[in-house]
């Protein structure tokens, strides 16, 4: 088994991992590795032909591939290497990483620090339990984005869509473009998943109709897909009986949420938050396991990749310095906790050595209200919504003036 | 002979249905000197009643003495070990408990004690501390249970596919996509016709599942009836796999044995079946109202099962018979029909019996069979590359890289198992899903059908566009980039 | 006449109502909380502009089809002619993002571009 020794091992080549193994060796690092399974770097942006990344980042719309070009030209100024169809298979906890390539074969990698920067995977079908048959033409929203934009196939031409969330919102656009006929989107809450703008761009511009309350309560068809029928849902998401319709297609798309993908990282013992389903971190955005860190989606799903871009520099930089054995015990540790209307803050510990920038999301939407951080810093919002993630940053003196070990994050009343 | 330019084949015996019962019957068969075919309706073969099945080897001690079930049942279970480690199919011989709540239900496991034990099976009575120390996750409020160590779970498709790759290798011959649409005797012979061919047989076999009394009654024989009854299944993620180690039956009710939580041979706890009559034998959807009442049977017995943790759910159609019971028979009327029909549970633990039993009646029917010299009963192994250590599969990407590339994230699928499945038959994504499992885990194939789409495509030489998800009218995407937008854009 | 246009600048996203002449001249505009509002309805009324993505055919190149746009955006009544045009226009790789697929893309003085490289 060929050996390889490491001082970073970023674990995926999608924006986090860019960002990550970029700040890593920036800080200091000499070897810094990315492992990626898939043929090229970038991730599930080169899928994402849209434009709407990077207006925080690069001040400009650029579309997802773009934005991942310039990260992986920014990689390839350095020296930091990359192996491409290689996939993790364990994670240790002693940082130890088993992965494999046709090339190589079975590789053992010791690292000094890990980066885990897996992303995250598209909720399913079963976890929803939709009733009814089980034909072809049934696909996540991400999946046919890679059919149609990598691999130039349309899998249908009459398409329901359900979910409003982004990805939901832009396949049918996508679907709409190349010729196909979006029948309806469908939405179980009574507001849009995604963005505004994504609603007025992708549906209204094209006539598409969007119901909310609403939900496919069952699937036709034992071959290929030939109907759906939705109904309204009340405020428990149950279907009102008597508001059913059938409407014939041949593709049903989901776009119903997305899970981080952390099997790898229990396997090696992180402790994971029952609510974002990604790993516990702290303010250097390491995990329970000593040397191991996590960023981006994996750790949290983001709404926009420049916040992608900028937590996981963090988790490369901390990576970096723990590697050069210059990471040392936080003598105060005060824990993070998510108040009212606040669904989950990221991190989840903090120490009132380091600035810090927390990152979160509302549970509800909510207009004029203010963002209140354990009464260090107050900050006015015209509007919070779920779709949309919140941060703030936090300076070491703002936190040396806390009294007690908790800092509790809220939205409150202006 | 009626007047057909359909293409004309002959077999001496010819086995209509390629579930777990005609691909048994075939690999049984093939250890004679006799010319079999086997025709399946559907793309591959397993794909009907046994895909759906919930794969349970049973113990043997369930059936009503004097019935047909009860003769093959156990003598079934007691083949399976030998079975699976020939054709190198995964047996989990994981034990079977089926345990009872109330004073009376514990009189019910006594006298399912008594009834298996006198067959031969070995049984073990559980009190309450045994039961829930060998199964800690149990409701607390059981009494006790009955333990059946020989029972076990296979993966239904994996054995239906492993019998015909064998059968295929001792000589014999099957056709896919082809399904009986005549039936008739004439002259001595039997004729078969699908739609592109006529099959002239001496002697036919019907294992046709749900459609067996259709074919019988092709041939006249209108004496039994199948009574299709769906059962749904829901699957959880590996990650609460453990829960359970045997598979838990509660005390049966009249009709069905209730509903069960099993650990499956693949390694996912699963929940089910309903039990529901249906009158249409293709109806595979599953319901808001079968998922209840089997989330609520589950939970009786494994309190702590999580819903959030399904990750997907499928239903399956009992090919149950009128009789209540299985009938293996010679057709009363016409001479050299054999009918394996109303196969419904415990049949797939039955079958290998089932099978091991039809040469005696074809031999009564008149066919003369000699043992050939040269069966082999070894299937060419298969290699699991998840189950192999750091080093043999270090190893084995040495010799051939193709099993260095993952395709299948979640199950550590490489693309070496997909291109061997599809060299032993696999012919649809379907079909990959249940020989390698590749499709079969946490993301339902989100990430790796593309891959297999593409791979498919590559090596039976088809374009993307006809890659099936499970045979014709099921392509996975209809259309090339720009072919809808050339004519009508928005 | 009344036209409503719901502002995309922000999450608010408010319902600005716009009530329009005989000329389709703006006469009134309320409903926005803020002057970005009010820019924002005002041209997306006017001259409503999108950006263009999509995919043309490639040939040589590791996948068969490559990601475009507009590098600026188009009239929005332009997208149905934009996309039968983006519909025949094959590439050729080598390609690199910002190489030119299709010069003044309609007439329109705007290019359609690669956006990776392939």
């Amino acid at each position: 088994m060929k050996q390889v020794h490491v001082d970073v091992a970023v674990i995926g080549g999608g924006p986090a991992g860019l960002a990550a193994s970029l700040a890593a060796r920036k800080e200091g690092a000499e070897r810094v590795l990315i492992i990626e399974r898939n043929t090229e770097l970038g991730g599930i942006l080169q899928q994402c032909i849209h434009h709407g990344f990077g207006l925080h980042r690069f001040k400009e719309e650029l579309t997802g591939p773009e934005y991942a070009q310039r990260f992986i030209d920014f990689i390839k100024e350095t020296d930091i290497e990359v192996m491409l169809e290689t996939m993790v298979l364990e994670v240790t906890p002693e940082r130890k990483i088993y992965a494999v390539n046709s090339e190589s074969g079975m590789l053992e990698i010791h690292a000094k620090s890990i980066v885990l920067a897996m992303g995250c995977r598209e909720r399913t079908r079963g976890a929803l339990r939709i009733p009814g048959g089980r034909p072809a033409g049934v696909y996540s929203a991400g999946t046919a984005q890679r059919y149609v934009n990598i691999d130039g196939y349309v899998p249908g031409k009459k398409a329901v869509i359900l979910g409003s969330g982004d990805i939901g919102l832009i396949m049918a656009r996508r679907f709409t473009l190349e010729g196909a006929k979006v029948e309806a989107v469908v939405e179980v809450l009574p507001y849009a998943a995604g963005l505004t703008r994504n609603v007025v761009q992708c549906l209204e511009d094209y006539d598409i109709p969007l119901y909310l309350q609403s939900t496919v309560i069952e699937i036709h068809g034992n071959k290929r897909i030939e109907a759906v029928t939705i109904a309204q849902v009340d405020e428990k998401w149950n279907p009102i009986p008597g508001t059913e319709r059938k409407i014939e297609c041949d593709t049903l798309l989901l776009s119903v949420g997305l899970v981080p993908e952390n099997e790898l990282s229990s396997q090696a013992g992180v402790a994971i938050d029952p609510i974002t389903n990604g790993p516990l971190v702290d303010d250097a955005m390491m995990t329970n396991l000593p040397g191991i860190f996590a960023c981006g989606n994996v750790l949290h799903v983001h709404d926009l990749v420049d916040n992608v871009s900028k937590e996981s520099e963090r988790a490369g930089m901390y990576a970096g310095r723990y590697a050069l054995g210059k990471s040392s015990e936080k003598a105060r540790r005060i824990k993070v906790q998510a108040g009212e209307n606040i669904r989950y803050v990221v991190p989840h510990e903090v120490s009132s050595e380091e600035p810090v920038e927390f990152f979160m999301r509302v549970q509800r939407p909510q207009d004029d209200v203010a963002l209140d951080v354990g009464g260090l810093r107050r900050i006015r919002k015209t509007s919070v919504r779920p779709s949309e993630m919140l941060d703030v940053k936090i300076t070491p003196e703002q936190l040396q003036s806390l009294e007690g070990d908790t800092l509790v994050i809220q939205i409150v009343e202006q | 002979m009626k007047v057909t330019d359909k293409q004309t084949l002959t077999a001496q015996v010819v086995i209509v249905g390629g579930g777990i019962i005609g691909t048994a019957t075939a690999r049984e068969l093939s250890r004679y000197n006799v010319d079999v075919l086997l025709l399946e309706a559907e793309a591959e073969v397993g794909w009907g009643t046994t895909k759906a099945n919930s794969g349970i080897v049973h113990g043997g001690f369930h059936e009503e003495p004097g019935t047909l079930k009860a003769k093959y049942c156990f003598p079934g279970n007691q083949m399976y070990p030998q079975l699976c480690e020939e054709l190198d199919v995964c047996f989990k011989q994981n034990g079977i408990l089926m345990v009872g709540r109330t004073p009376e239900e514990m009189e019910t496991v006594q006298e399912y004690y008594k009834r298996g034990t006198e067959r031969g099976v070995k049984l073990q009575l559980l009190s309450k501390e045994e039961l829930l120390e060998q199964e800690p996750n149990l409701d607390p409020e059981l009494a006790g249970a009955l333990y059946a160590p020989e029972g076990g779970s296979v993966m239904p498709f994996e054995l239906a596919a492993a019998l015909m790759e064998n059968a295929v290798q001792n000589g014999v011959r099957y056709e896919v996509n082809a399904k009986v649409i005549g039936a008739w005797a004439e002259g001595g012979k039997k004729y078969l016709e699908t739609a592109e061919k006529v099959i002239e047989a001496d002697y036919v076999i019907n294992a046709a599942g749900l459609f067996s009394d259709d074919l019988a009654r092709m041939f006249g024989d209108d004496y039994f009836s199948i009574r299709p009854r769906k059962g749904e299944e829901y699957i959880f993620d590996l990650s609460v796999k453990d829960m359970v180690k045997s598979t838990i039956f509660p005390v049966p009710g009249k009709i069905s044995k209730g509903i069960l939580v099993i650990p499956t041979a693949a390694g996912n706890l699963m929940m089910g079946p309903t039990g529901d009559n249906v009158d249409e034998k293709e109806d595979l959807g599953t319901s808001q109202d079968g998922f209840n009442r089997v989330f609520d049977g589950a939970k009786s017995l494994v309190p702590g099962l999580d819903p959030r943790k399904i990750i997907a759910q499928f239903a399956g159609v009992r090919a149950a018979s009128d009789r209540g019971d299985f009938i293996v028979e010679l057709s009363p009327n016409v001479p050299g029909l054999v009918h394996l029909a109303g196969i419904e549970s415990p049949g797939l633990t039955a079958a290998p019996a089932i099978a091991a039993d039809v040469p005696r009646l074809l031999r009564e029917a008149g066919l003369e069979l000699e043992e050939k010299e040269d069966f082999n009963p070894r299937r060419s192994g298969v290699i699991r590359f998840h189950t192999l250590s750091r080093e043999e599969q270090d190893k084995l990407v040495q010799e051939d890289p193709s099993f260095g590339r993952i395709i299948c994230r979640c199950e550590s699928i490489t693309e070496g198992e997909i291109v061997d499945a599809i060299h032993r038959g696999a012919r649809t994504l379907d079909g990959i899903k249940f020989r390698v499992r590749a499709g079969a885990g946490r993301c339902q194939g989100g990430f790796c059908q593309p891959f297999i789409t593409q791979i498919l495509s590559r090596e039976l030489g088809i374009p993307v566009t006809q890659v099936t998800k499970a045979g014709p009218g099921s392509e996975q995407v209809k259309y090339e980039a720009k072919e809808l937008s050339e004519q009508e854009v928005l | 006449m009344l036209k409503h246009i719901t502002c995309t600048v922000c999450p608010m996203s408010c319902n600005v109502e716009l009530t329009l002449g005989e000329d389709n001249e703006i006469l009134s505009l309320t409903g926005n909380k803020c002057a970005r509002g009010k820019a924002y309805a005002t041209s997306e009324h006017l001259h409503p502009e999108r950006t263009l993505t999509s995919i043309v055919k490639a040939k040589g190149g590791m996948h068969p089809v490559l990601p475009v746009r507009t590098n600026k955006p188009i009239p929005k009544d332009k997208l149905k002619e934009g996309m039968q045009v983006v519909s025949k226009v094959e590439a050729q790789a080598p390609i690199k993002m910002g190489d030119v697929i299709v010069a003044d893309f309609l007439g329109l003085g705007v290019d359609l571009v690669a956006t990776r490289d392939l």
